[in-house]
């Protein structure tokens, strides 16, 4: 698999549409030779990443949009989500606290667990926010 | 996702199949809750979930720690690799009793 873009996809932010997404990054992790192991790291990470979008970014709006893309990178593939959601402050998403047993709160911590590299990235004017996810292919 | 719920003596079974995902977690939650309330012991079979996210893992924790205000035990059955590599992250599987086999956990709460 050459460098470059390997899928790009929109779909609206509903919870029925993350089926297809992570499909969608399964099957581009294992035709980028991944094992079994790193692409369910890799649609873990995605999954967790877009419920954020949906929950928080647009707190439930349906018709809000999400993008994805997918690049082989060398020896990785970066995994770009971009919203056109209010602008996110990421010294506000943290991880929470493993010992404090609740109900919530895990997504941020399964994406930084599964994903080499995970930040917000300067996005595009008019875009809201751009998450950037990195994970060597093994 | 699907769902069944049966009693086998004095545990309640449920079985979930499918996604357990922020597309069916409300709905998975509500079957465990509404299982809490049998009074019974209560053993949630995981062999047939194909994925599960934090959602999902959430109204697992939630009926849990309802199982736990109630003086009744809780446990996994049949958690498959998927399912464990996403409690395992969250280090839930040090919290959640989880048995082999439905047939290990039945034995163990004769």
């Amino acid at each position: 698999m050459p460098d470059g873009l390997v899928y790009r996809g929109r779909f609206p932010a509903r919870a029925e549409q993350l089926k297809e997404i992570r499909a969608a990054v399964r099957e581009a992790a294992l035709a980028a030779g991944c094992g079994e192991g790193c692409a369910q790291d890799m649609v873990i990470a995605v999954d967790e990443a877009c419920q954020n979008i949906i929950r928080h970014g647009y707190c439930g709006d349906p018709d809000g949009p999400i993008e994805l893309r997918i690049e082989r990178c060398g020896a990785t593939l970066v995994f770009s989500l971009f919203d056109w959601a209010p602008k996110v402050d990421p010294a506000e998403v943290r991880p929470r606290d493993l010992d404090d047993l609740r109900p919530g709160g895990l997504g941020t911590h399964l994406m930084r667990e599964t994903m080499d590299e995970c930040e917000f990235v300067e996005p595009p004017p008019g875009c809201g926010n751009v998450l950037r996810m990195v994970k060597r292919i093994q | 996702m699907e769902h069944a719920m049966r009693e086998e003596g004095e545990v309640v079974v449920v079985s979930f199949s499918g996604d357990v995902d922020l597309e069916h977690s409300p709905r998975a939650r509500e079957v465990l809750l509404g299982a809490v309330t049998r009074g019974r012991r209560l053993l949630v079979d995981l062999s047939a979930v194909a994925y599960i996210d934090s959602s999902g893992v959430a109204s697992l924790v939630e009926a849990f720690q309802a199982s736990r205000r109630q003086g009744q035990r809780f446990a996994l059955v049949s958690v498959n690799a998927p399912a464990l590599r996403v409690l395992e992250l969250a280090r839930l599987d040090r919290v959640f009793t989880i048995y082999a086999t439905l047939a290990e956990g039945l034995d163990a709460s004769a």
